[in-house]
């Protein structure tokens, strides 16, 4: 019996160095992760006390610079009402490709533009609802609303996308199964489509809402920055992500600690947004 | 006449729906169309309407003018771009050249070479540098990463003085760290495409490499990194779209100072940039406000050239398969 010639020297080294170097690379992308999580939390939980979170920021130039209450409360009101905008919406939008358009013409021209919205980067959002809403003054300027309108701009794409490939999952058996049984177009779609797809639409509108929950970009010319908790959304309204680019350009020590205070909040909001979402889809049946 | 009751009727049959039950599916359909048909209408309504805002700017200016005159002065009501696009184009470089062949190497890593239990966790902590918003890479780029790397970069630019772009003083807000943060930025969504991608590669190809006698890399090399190359493009491109459009962490790491950066290492400003920036004393002053919607406009039009480079490449790659990894369809 022959033995195959062992692999020379040379191929062996260029493997073994390839490997570790791609081995290497791994853990440098990861390297980042692990550095802001820990200065986050090294910075960030110093912070936090019970004042942090019930106080408003009280803006004085000496003394006090008071917590993060109005902040909150704002991140939660605006991305929640972008949410109830940009969610039917988009999974309206998702329906009509995946049952009615299918590959047709005009359902691909509204999959490409749909596409073309993911690019558009969150400031030109910001900067389009200003013009829009903002300078024409419609119900006075900066809004919490306005701000809504402009996040869900930025949700819309994301809840489309992933929607569409939930419904794509779907399988055309139980479409056809209840078609059969007589249900009418409309019955299947609510009772049977949407339903078996539901983990998966919960999933992607998390992923969206958690990704409008951290946009500071089209806040900034929306719903601007303010100090007090508002409850009227026709108002300017304070965020977190406000909050801490403006305490970010500020010099003073106090104002950047009670940044790295909210930045930890922010984070973590978004982490257990982003857990959610893959439990959610860990207990769908599809996929 | 009762639903339900039995009584036959000569013009309809028993099983058919009354008119208004019937008329449930075309209202359905019709109304996700026009859903969907807003969509269509709002980017056209979008475009108009920055194109509108923008015309004083480029009545002033010139379209050339606007963009490829080197002076963005406020006070003097002259804004000519060209130092913006040049920021932009060098930031998005540095975050390309950096950020690429990391995530090219960990996409591999994951695919070909980890222990397959190990594969869920390092895609999760990839991707969870994709969580993390903007703003927070800016307080972390310019607290802790900008000041720590100062003493590094300036010993770079001392050594490498004679390459292009490097050398002088290194301040600390400067277009290298921006570049940086950036290139942190889109590593997720070029990992989880390039990935996408090479999930693709038929095994067949791969195993008649390692059959042949090919060492793993050799393997990764003739059979992977050949098929998935129009994939790994377009994931770097969109990787690209994303730098040049990133905001919030960019205008706080940048430095803001509207001048052709000299080298790497000096302030620099971007299109992004200097929107957020810019906007809050631009309200009172109608030149400089359309200016700035001008600058949106080129960075929407940028990117959009960008993007649709990507998503051919990206759609060659996948031929049919369309499906982006869940959670990066943003």
């Amino acid at each position: 019996m022959t033995t195959l010639p062992a692999v020379s020297a040379r191929r062996r080294i260029t493997d073994r160095f390839m490997r570790s170097l791609m081995l290497v690379l791994t853990i440098v992308a990861i390297v980042p992760l692990i550095l802001i999580l820990y200065y986050l939390i090294r910075e960030g939980i110093g912070a936090w006390n019970a004042d942090f979170f019930t106080t408003d920021p009280t803006g004085r130039f000496l003394g006090d610079p008071g917590g993060i209450k109005s902040a909150i409360w704002g991140t939660i009101v605006m991305v929640a009402l972008a949410s109830l905008i940009a969610i039917p919406i988009g999974v309206g939008v998702a329906l009509y490709l995946v049952e009615f358009g299918k590959q047709g013409t005009f359902a691909k021209i509204v999959r490409y533009f749909v596409d073309v919205m993911t690019g558009v980067p969150s400031v030109v959002f910001g900067l389009f609802i200003y013009i829009v809403l903002v300078v024409t003054k419609v119900g006075g300027t900066f809004a919490a609303w306005k701000g809504s309108v402009a996040l869900s701009l930025l949700m819309l794409p994301v809840v489309v996308r992933s929607s569409e490939v939930v419904l794509n999952l779907v399988p055309d058996s139980l479409r056809e199964g209840a078609l059969a049984l007589g249900a009418p177009r409309w019955r299947v779609t609510f009772r049977v489509v949407l339903p078996s797809a539901l983990p998966g639409l919960v999933t992607g509108s998390l992923l969206a809402v958690a990704r409008a929950a951290g946009e500071t970009a089209p806040l900034l010319f929306t719903a601007a920055f303010v100090f007090g908790t508002q409850f009227d959304l026709s108002q300017r309204m304070n965020s977190l992500p406000l909050q801490i680019f403006n305490d970010v350009s500020q010099a003073q020590d106090r104002l950047v600690q009670r940044a790295w205070g909210a930045a930890l909040t922010l984070v973590v909001l978004v982490l257990i947004l982003s857990l959610v979402a893959r439990l959610v889809q860990r207990r769908s049946r599809l996929a | 006449m009762e639903a339900g009751t039995m009584t036959p009727r000569a013009d309809r049959s028993l099983l058919e729906r009354s008119p208004r039950a019937r008329a449930a599916d075309p209202i359905l359909r019709w109304t996700l169309t026009a859903l969907a048909a807003l969509i269509l209408v709002l980017i056209a309504f979008f475009f108009v309407r920055l194109f509108i805002e923008a015309k004083p700017a480029f009545d002033k200016f010139g379209y050339v003018g606007f963009v490829f005159n080197n002076n963005w002065d406020v006070s003097k009501e002259i804004f000519g771009a060209w130092p913006l696009v040049v920021g932009t184009l060098i930031t998005s470089a540095i975050a390309l050249i950096i950020g690429v062949p990391v995530a090219i190497a960990t996409a591999l890593f994951v695919s070909e070479l980890a222990p397959r239990r190990s594969r869920q966790p390092l895609v999760i902590l990839v991707e969870l540098l994709a969580a993390v918003p903007s703003v927070v890479y800016g307080l972390w780029g310019i607290k802790v990463l900008a000041p720590k790397l100062q003493p590094a970069q300036q010993w770079f630019s001392d050594t490498f003085s004679f390459l292009p772009l490097v050398g002088g003083p290194v301040s600390i807000p400067n277009c290298f760290i921006a570049g940086l943060i950036m290139a942190i930025m889109i590593l997720p969504i070029v990992s989880a495409i390039s990935r996408e991608v090479m999930t693709t590669v038929p095994s067949e190809n791969k195993e008649a490499a390692l059959a042949l006698g090919a060492t793993r890399w050799e393997m990764i090399r003739m059979a992977v990194l050949p098929y998935s190359r129009a994939g790994i493009s377009g994931a770097a491109m969109l990787g690209l779209g994303r730098a040049i459009g990133e905001t919030i962490a960019v205008t706080i790491v940048i430095g803001n100072a509207p001048q052709v950066p000299e080298t790497i290492f000096s302030q620099g400003y971007t299109l992004a940039a200097v929107i957020a920036n810019e906007f809050g004393e631009a309200a009172s002053d109608p030149t400089h406000r359309a200016a700035l919607i001008a600058a949106g406009l080129v960075l929407f039009v940028l990117t959009l050239f960008v993007n649709a480079i990507a998503r051919y490449y990206v759609n060659r790659a996948q031929r049919g398969q369309r499906s982006v990894p869940q959670g990066m369809a943003g």
